[in-house]
């Protein structure tokens, strides 16, 4: 058997003329949690709803398991693809009641009020099991919509956004849940989203679906510290883009000289390199004698968080500016000159269009 | 295109391909709507077999220009009417402490249900002087206010308060904000409405013809009853068709300039009606009056006439009761087959939005403009041409009975079929049921509703049909309207004719009930029923 849950191969859909994905490539391995992260329109919505059957790509090849589902010569319909479905609105039967929603894709000897009544305790609705979707709120929607999704063990459960309509707070909570869940039954889960911390914090992979195509497919921590171009850096995260020019294993730029992770010590000449607020740290001006790399700017703007803040420090008037994130209570106001401190590897890249992947440099 | 490339291109198109394409859905829907415009084609094709030379010679008469003053100086006055009575009983009824505001806003709409030629009948049989002009007036303004009440009220249940109040943290007084942004607002409904009201008026023939005032309609049934000129009966039609086509086109701009001001499917908090104070008598005794004249009055005439009427002999029980059941035979039988050309219709234009959908679906609507009447003439001049032998048949009578009220099971079809999104349908499939299980558990229990609201629509429009039905009914075959029609031609038999228009009455009220409910609930909206409609596009 295959490690492979789901595999799609150069899978093209347009909508009259507007293409929406090109040629996509992804394989999701079994059991794992997968969120997809792009932008509206992006397509990610279009992919889930191709592995799902409700649409046929127009070029290209789905495998779920060991079958293919659709292709130039077969397709296979939803019903027997063995998948669970959780849509952004819940999509519950409104003419149903919340039992008979969970049960919808049962046979008819397993609805029995014990399986009803597991299945909504799965999803901590007990006691619900004869309201109408009406008298639900939307917290409780999406959690008879997953109950529902789960009922008859399918082998994939695919979630749209099924989480956005929610407030922040039930929207965090909940995901906590539903993660919880879905690992329990180690299904394999694609999870699409726009929103970057969902997609982070839930994930064992992440794909960054970006004008039709999976543009970055990899762990969490990877995509974040070694994004494989400057969109990508942006999709997740804040990010500095600072332009420079690497010679063997450095980058010298405005803020000073950066060392260059390991893999890129070749990289020679002009070159753009990734700073992390984080990677940042601003304290009271020194004359010298600091190892580290450092410059000198001014605070001309700062967001207070609570747990952290950040400040955007301007290296002269008019200049380019950094975006450093400062943990603890902060001790610079606007106006204050302090020493901007750069730590670790940096990332980097050549500074030609095709990396860039897109036009503006900085933020 | 090389031969290559069109062969691959028509098997894409036989076989769907990859692509789904509702293929059926747009065939049928553009079949319905061909169907729809053919009493207009044949009204035209019938003015041109006459010869453009005869029809000049039919409008250049001194006799249309009597028409149309007659026909222009009811339509002002009994819209003016319609619109003060109309407004104000909603207003009353929506926004004010008006006692037992509820009851009378059924009150209110009832009158409708009320045959226009059964509401002339009760005040000419009673009050024989009433006729001509000012009968017109009075009948038809106690008939049609409904129309401007409907929308008014709905628009005074819909108005948001957060607009007025967003106005009067601008600066605005409460005065001024009620004008700017309350006033305003109903400005366009209202025109709507009033527009309604002039469709309305061109199409009727009965209660034109017992209050013995010429409009179009009762020159056209005179035409064809007495001398039948096809040129003349033809070109009073166009003239006709094209007035009612100029206020259709009319009321749709103001529909969908009216959308415009919809706020959206927010949360709406309820509006603290207007305490009326000492003033309330008075609103009561106005309302009151309104339902009295409009409602109270033919009812009680009606059932004196059936009590004290020399019914002596006349109806026997056997014709009521044939009568009774061939009206509701084939008011069935319309009402099924128009829900059934509808929902094609509704279900492609709702699911497969693009523009030559939205156009099609609003070419329906020119039914509206077709009048009972012209309705009527154009089927007999297709049938007696084409299809002889469907000439007087209870086929032809059901078809017109489809085609003229079909846009009313459209408007009511839709709230359903957008209900039942091919969003659950798609679950329904992804939980493992094949196509047609999921229609039968998902989608046909959410068109339920939707489909039963287009049948009692219709079938309440076809049981109060006259004008087409006595063009169109098969001989020796009675509704009930043309039963009542003929007693009340004779002024001798009132009583005879007082059990039919009771038995309409009856029969309309049952679906108008239903209806009532219906519309009352959209209105108002179902409550938190409203999240799977606010579905994000």
């Amino acid at each position: 058997m295959s490690q492979v849950q789901i595999a799609c191969r150069g899978v093209s859909k347009s909508f009259g003329r507007v293409p929406v994905l090109l040629d996509l490539d992804l394989e999701v391995p079994i059991g794992a949690v997968v969120t997809l992260l792009g932008e509206s329109g992006s397509g990610k919505t279009t992919l889930l709803r191709l592995i799902a059957g409700f649409e046929r790509p127009d070029t290209g090849t789905i495998v779920i398991g060991d079958e293919t589902v659709d292709s130039d010569q077969l397709y296979v319909p939803p019903e027997k693809r063995r998948i669970g479905y959780v849509s952004q609105e819940g999509n519950l039967f409104p003419h149903l009641t919340v039992a008979k929603n969970v049960t919808f894709g049962l046979a008819r000897g397993d609805r029995s009020a014990d399986r009803v009544g597991e299945l909504l305790e799965l999803v901590g609705m007990k006691d619900l099991g004869e309201r109408y979707p009406h008298q639900l709120s939307g917290g409780q929607q999406q959690r008879v919509a997953l109950a529902r999704a789960l009922a008859p063990h399918p082998q994939v459960v695919l979630l749209d956004e099924p989480f956005s309509s929610l407030d922040a707070s039930l929207r965090s909570s909940l995901r906590f849940e539903v993660m919880q869940i879905l690992r329990q039954r180690d299904a394999t889960t694609v999870f699409v989203t726009h929103d970057q911390q969902e997609a982070l914090s839930v994930a064992d992979l992440v794909g960054i679906v970006d004008r039709g195509r999976i543009r970055q497919f990899d762990k969490p921590e990877v995509l974040y510290n070694r994004p494989a171009d400057p969109r990508a850096a942006r999709f997740l995260g804040e990010a500095n883009i600072i332009a420079g020019t690497a010679t063997s294993g450095f980058i010298d730029t405005a803020f000073g000289r950066l060392s260059l992770a390991d893999e890129q010590a070749s990289l020679e000449g002009p070159a753009i390199v990734l700073v992390r607020p984080e990677q940042v740290s601003v304290r009271p001006p020194v004359d010298e004698g600091s190892t580290h790399a450092h410059s000198t700017g001014r605070v001309v703007h700062c967001e207070y968080y609570g747990h952290d803040s950040v400040v955007l420090v301007e290296l002269a008037e008019g200049g380019p500016t950094l975006r450093v994130r400062c943990v603890g209570p902060t001790l610079v106001a606007v106006g204050d000159l302090v020493d901007l401190v750069m730590t670790g590897n940096f990332r980097a890249w050549p500074d030609d269009p095709m990396s860039r992947g897109d036009d503006d440099l900085h933020p | 295109m090389p031969r290559g490339m069109r062969i691959a291109a028509l098997r894409e198109f036989v076989s769907g391909g990859r692509r789904r394409y509702p293929w059926l859905l747009a065939t049928t829907s553009i079949l319905v709507a061909a169907l729809l415009l053919v009493p207009l084609v044949a009204i035209v094709a019938q003015a041109l077999q006459a010869g453009w030379g005869q029809v000049w010679l039919v409008l250049d008469r001194s006799f249309v220009a009597t028409l149309l003053w007659n026909t222009i100086k009811l339509a002002v006055v009994v819209t003016i009417l319609c619109a003060v009575i109309g407004t104000g009983c909603a207003w009353l009824t929506e926004r004010t402490s008006l006692p037992g505001r509820r009851t009378w806003a059924v009150l209110l709409i009832v009158p409708f249900v009320i045959p226009d030629f059964v509401l002339a009948w009760t005040w000419t049989s009673v009050f024989p002087a009433i006729h001509g002009y000012s009968g017109a007036v009075l009948v038809m303004t106690l008939h049609l206010y409904p129309l401007v009440y409907l929308p008014m009220a709905a628009a005074f249940r819909a108005a948001d308060p957060g607009q007025v109040e967003a106005a009067r943290v601008l600066g605005l007084s409460k005065r001024a904000a009620w004008l700017r942004i309350s006033l305003r607002q109903a400005r366009t409904t209202l025109l709507g409405g009033c527009l309604l009201v002039c469709l309305a008026l061109l199409s009727y023939y009965g209660a034109f013809e017992n209050l013995r005032y010429q409009t179009f309609t009762t020159a056209i049934f005179g035409e064809i009853r007495t001398q039948f000129s096809p040129a003349v009966a033809s070109s009073l039609s166009l003239v006709l068709v094209a007035l009612s086509l100029f206020i259709l086109g009319g009321e749709g701009m103001f529909r969908e300039r009216g959308r415009v001001q919809r706020s959206g499917a927010m949360a709406q908090r309820a509006q603290t009606p207007i305490q009326l104070g000492r003033t309330r008598f008075l609103a009561v005794a106005g309302v009151a009056t309104t339902v009295g004249l409009a409602l109270g009055f033919p009812v009680a005439v009606v059932v004196y006439w059936m009590t004290t009427g020399s019914s002596s002999g006349l109806p026997t029980s056997v014709s009521f009761w044939a009568a009774m059941g061939y009206t509701a035979l084939y008011s069935a039988l319309g009402a099924v087959l128009a829900t059934a050309l509808a929902l094609p219709v509704s279900l492609l234009t709702i699911r497969h939005p693009r523009r030559w959908t939205a156009t099609l679906e609003r070419s329906t609507f020119i039914t509206q403009a077709i009048p009972g009447v012209v309705i009527g003439l154009a089927l007999v001049y297709v049938v007696s041409r084409h299809l002889n032998f469907l000439y007087q048949s209870p086929q032809l009578l059901v078809i017109a009975y489809a085609l003229m009220f079909f846009p009313l099971g459209l408007v009511a079809l839709s709230s359903s079929v957008a209900r039942a999104s091919p969003r659950l349908e798609e679950i329904g499939r992804s939980l493992g049921k094949g196509p047609l299980a999921v229609r039968l558990t998902v989608t046909a229990p959410l068109l339920a509703p939707g489909l039963a609201a287009a049948f009692c629509f219709l079938f309440l429009s076809s049981v109060t049909e006259l004008t087409a039905t006595l063009l169109l009914a098969p001989t020796g075959v009675r509704t009930l309207a043309t039963q009542f029609w003929a007693y009340a031609e004779e002024s001798a038999s009132l009583g005879a004719a007082a059990p039919y228009a009771a038995a309409m009455i009856a029969m309309s009220a049952v679906p108008a009930y239903l209806l009532g409910r219906w519309f009352d609930q959209r209105i108002v909206g179902e409550p938190g029923g409203s999240w799977f409609q606010e579905e994000v596009p």
